[in-house]
């Protein structure tokens, strides 16, 4: 058993659900219990979708365990293809379900509808909710694009040149974090290249258009979390090329053109020379110096948790202080950047436990997901939503992707916005005990109603072995120690009393502060 | 004539009504839900629901991003290795707990909350409660309960979980004089207002049920008299009545009329006088009846379906049509309690359909065929109705604002009004 507070992810047939969702005359008959159906609120609510999400629920109680719950779902499912009528019909369980062993795959062909059925296996108790994406993805692009398959040989023929290059974007779904504007932002920019976006799926696709991917000449992974099972069987199967940059920040979008570029055998030198960010001149320009090796904790889903580091230490020269991710299936590409980072990445999906390293790292600026903004509000640090999970807030009614050029935009936007502005910043630095202006207070652009006080966690230290000699702060020491930024002044402490303990002084004075301040400085 | 004397008056309303019986697919939350309500409630109590990634998903997702502080619920998630053997759960729970308490030592009450797959693969958690309880004692008391889906719907989450509380209980001593007992969740500031009515009457000794600390748990016996403040309760009443307990017998109190024949009832037991009772309650009822002047202006006659949800459907509609002239169509209930619900039912009108259980889609079917002017309804239903133009009132909001007594009767009926004038101020 694992305690847990909050999840990062859903179940894996919230996974299924998404991909549901996002497509187009399909329907999902889950066996599942009564109170299983909470998900619809997620698409409902959450993304303000106008439609219930495309699923049925057999939703058993206590009575229904004595009988047949199999009849119950054949029910179900026969009643739900007759009144939707999809060209598709997905069949599964959810935990509870999964535990009472009825088959839903065998019940659902049984009843010989007249469409594929596709079966999910999700493992309910070992599994998360992007697996169970990633999975159902697979499984549906498989089942719908089998008929079109070639033989194990075939070699893909080389493009017509007369034509232009074709591709699908894999990866957005329903409840993702931008998905909808990443697809437009990413077609446009793949047109001023010359390449047509042949399917969008999971959004938008229907059946039938799954079955048409082996159409195009390569494919796009927009977010691996959950397109890139299927791309890698497209690529076995229809010898079809996949992209493996994700193009967000101004850096890996050019990455993302170059790679396209080459597979597409195409010319990416206007694209690249034409580029409409903003980010680099604002990053760039005297405003931003203030910028400068702002600490910063980054923590989300692999994706964009390794778009976020890269953004931040190349593109705002931020110092990356932590990254993690909860995404275990991805783990490896998290550390890999970690490790180029100087850093231990943090892979875990335990709230707490990112908690208490947000709190240690002490930074200036959290990029996570909603969990880690309440973090971050808890612990009085601005902070900037990255990743799903996702709430209402996260689907903002204005275009504001995540990836291309005006990705960028929008992330310098939504990262800076939280921040003091660099002149405020440095009279806070001079005006420290000014009545207004202390270190408590927002930044003025942002009215916070004074909510900003921090509060304060106590973060418990592991135990060192010469804990009982630790230095004792001096009362003068102990003051100047307010007077710094209570956003580093945890930092502060902790380097001073190692500083000393290092050094075998007994007490901290104000010249042992400023010693140690002169030894840590960047 | 007042409403409620024009309903003496005529027949016996719903009480005797043909109810339609649904099977299908029940578009509601399980009783784990209750728990967003109830960790608010009783301020020293933690709730460890034993279940799945599925349980954990929803209540975070039904509370929403609630976190004000570290939540006082969390899940204890099983794995695939914890479903080999039983032994092994056994002795991942106590962990999980000792883990738990030794981080929160603020925590007095613990409960164990049965889930779908826990009661599926027959963990028996009161054996758990009673082991860890033993351990914990006397620092932390363990109950159990089960909020899972395919027992309890929504709101009976709060019912299991009182019904845990009753054994609970001292019972009150021999020579006590009769004791009131107010039973269901109350928002405190609503808690605050029937206590300051009953001492104006002169009942007493008053005591709520849930309390505000696991410490202030009230006493019960052959003399307590209990009132139910929520619907549905039904498990709790039985335990209450086992315990010697006696329940008056009223509606609920919503609304100026429900309130007062809330109160009376107490009253009654307690011998009041009519002459009392009115010197005590005219102020606040003047006030209420006023409250909701302007609100039945704008709600009367207008057509409500209500979907099945928390077991409130009935006294709501009850409230909407005898106190702010509204019309319901169908009044949809997750489960129809009729003795608790005898005195709303007779102040129903008798041609209203009324609906036990849910099969979703023919529902929808018959609220788009009756073309009501707002619709009560779950979460997961409402955008997508809204979408086919169709005014709603999500229900959960119901069981989230403080509704029950005088003050707060302008309240409720701002809430069933407050979609449809926004519906009148929108211009896109």
């Amino acid at each position: 058993m694992q305690l847990t507070l909050w999840t990062y992810e859903g179940p894996p047939h919230v996974g299924a659900m998404r991909i549901a969702t996002a497509m187009d005359r399909v329907h999902y008959v889950l066996h599942a219990p009564q109170g299983d159906t909470y998900a619809d609120l997620l698409f409902t609510m959450i993304e303000r979708r106008d439609q219930r999400p495309p699923v049925t629920y057999t939703t058993f109680q206590a009575r229904d365990l004595g009988g047949d719950t199999a009849e119950l779902f054949k029910t179900a499912a026969k009643e739900a293809f007759d009144r939707f009528q999809p060209e598709a019909l997905m069949v599964g369980a959810s935990c509870t379900a999964e535990l009472i062993q009825d088959d839903p795959g065998g019940l659902a062909a049984a009843l010989q509808l007249p469409v594929p059925v596709v079966p999910l296996e999700l493992p309910a108790y070992q599994k998360k909710e992007n697996w169970g994406a990633a999975e159902t993805f697979y499984q549906m692009v498989r089942r719908c694009a089998a008929s079109h398959m070639p033989a194990g040989d075939w070699q893909r023929p080389a493009r017509d040149p007369g034509r232009q290059p074709r591709c699908n974007l894999l990866g957005p779904s329903a409840l993702g974090f931008r998905h909808r504007d990443d697809v437009t932002e990413i077609t446009r920019l793949l047109d001023a290249l010359g390449i047509d976006v042949h399917v969008v799926a999971p959004l938008g696709a229907r059946p039938v258009d799954l079955a048409r991917l082996g159409e195009a000449d390569f494919n796009v992974v927009l977010y691996p979390e959950i397109a890139k099972t299927a791309a890698d069987w497209l690529a076995r199967t229809f010898k079809q090329p996949a992209t493996t940059v994700v193009p967000i920040g101004v850096g890996a979008t050019e990455d993302f053109i170059r790679e396209v570029a080459e597979i597409a055998e195409i010319d990416p030198t206007t694209a690249l020379a034409s580029h409409q960010s903003r980010l680099p001149w604002y990053s760039r320009s005297v405003d931003s110096t203030y910028l400068t090796g702002k600490r910063v904790f980054i923590f989300g889903d692999a994706t964009h948790a390794i778009a976020a580091a890269r953004i931040a230490k190349d593109e705002l020269g931020f110092e990356v202080v932590g990254l993690g991710t909860y995404s275990r299936e991805f783990a490896r590409d998290v550390r890999a950047v970690a490790k180029e980072l100087g850093l231990e990445p943090l892979i875990t999906d335990e709230y707490l436990e990112v908690e208490r390293a947000v709190a240690d790292a002490a930074p200036e600026l959290v990029l996570g997901t909603q969990m880690e903004r309440h973090i971050a509000k808890r612990l009085g640090i601005p902070s900037a939503v990255i990743s799903a999970p996702i709430h209402v807030q996260d689907f903002p009614a204005r275009y504001a992707p995540q990836m291309g050029f005006e990705g960028a935009n929008v992330i310098f936007d939504t990262w800076v916005h939280p921040l003091m502005m660099g002149l405020e910043e440095h009279l806070l630095g001079m005006f420290r005990e000014d009545f207004e202006f202390h270190d408590g207070a927002a930044p003025s652009h942002l009215s916070h109603g004074g909510a900003s006080e921090p509060i304060s966690v106590e973060v418990p230290l592991e135990p060192s072995s010469n804990a009982d000699v630790m230095p004792l702060w001096a009362e003068d020491a102990e003051r100047e120690l307010k007077k710094i930024p209570f956003f580093v002044r945890g930092k502060a402490r902790r380097n001073t009393e190692a500083f000393a303990t290092e050094r075998g002084l007994t007490a901290i004075t104000l010249e042992t502060l400023y010693d140690a301040k002169a030894y840590y400085s960047r | 004539m007042t409403a409620q004397a024009a309903f003496a008056q005529s027949n016996k309303g719903c009480s005797d009504a043909p109810v339609l019986k649904e099977r299908g697919q029940r578009e509601v939350f399980c009783g784990l839900t209750g728990i967003v309500w109830l960790h608010r409630k009783i301020q020293d109590a933690f709730f460890l629901v034993v279940g799945s990634r599925t349980c954990a998903h929803l209540i975070q997702s039904a509370a929403g991003v609630m976190i004000f502080a570290e939540p006082r619920f969390a899940t204890a998630i099983m794995e695939e290795r914890d479903l080999a053997g039983l032994a092994d759960a056994n002795d991942e729970l106590d962990r999980i707990v000792g883990q738990l308490l030794e981080r929160r030592p603020d925590i007095k009450l613990l409960f164990l909350v049965g889930s779908c797959p826990s009661e599926v693969i027959k963990l028996d958690l009161s054996r758990s409660a009673e082991r860890l309880s033993a351990r914990h004692s006397p620092a932390v008391r363990v109950l159990n309960y089960s909020g899972s889906g395919i027992e309890t719907t929504f709101t009976q989450g709060e019912d299991a979980c009182l019904a845990s509380l009753v054994p609970e209980l001292a019972l009150e001593s021999a020579d006590s004089d009769k004791s009131l007992l107010v039973v269901g969740a109350l928002a405190d500031v609503v808690e605050d207002q029937f206590r300051r009515l009953f001492d104006s009457l002169g009942i007493g000794p008053v005591a709520f049920l849930p309390p505000r600390r696991s410490s202030e748990l009230p006493s019960v016996g052959p003399h307590t008299r209990y009132l139910l403040a929520q619907p549905f309760l039904g498990d709790t009443a039985r335990a209450l009545e086992e315990r010697g307990a006696k329940r008056l017998n009223a509606p609920f109190p919503l609304g100026a009329e429900g309130t007062t024949a809330w109160l009376r009832a107490a009253a009654d037991a307690w011998g009041i006088d009519g002459d009392r009772f009115e010197a005590v309650v005219e102020a606040p009822r003047t006030r209420a009846r006023k409250a909701l002047e302007p609100h039945r202006f704008r709600l009367a006659n207008k057509r409500i379906f209500f979907f099945p949800d928390s077991q409130l459907e009935i006294p709501l509609a009850r409230f909407v049509s005898s106190e702010l002239g509204m019309n319901p169509l169908e009044v949809g209930t997750p489960y129809l309690h009729r003795e608790h619900l005898g005195s709303e039912l007779a102040q129903l009108r008798s041609d209203i359909v009324l609906s036990e259980g849910q099969d979703v889609e023919k529902q929808l079917d018959r609220c788009r065929t009756s073309s009501p002017d707002l619709v009560v309804c779950g979460l997961g239903l409402a955008n997508p109705l809204e979408a086919e133009g169709i005014a709603t009132k999500w229900s959960i909001e119901l069981l989230f604002t403080p509704i029950q007594g005088y003050e707060q009767a302008g309240d409720l009926a701002e809430l069933f009004a407050r979609p449809l004038v926004r519906r009148t101020k929108l211009e896109v």
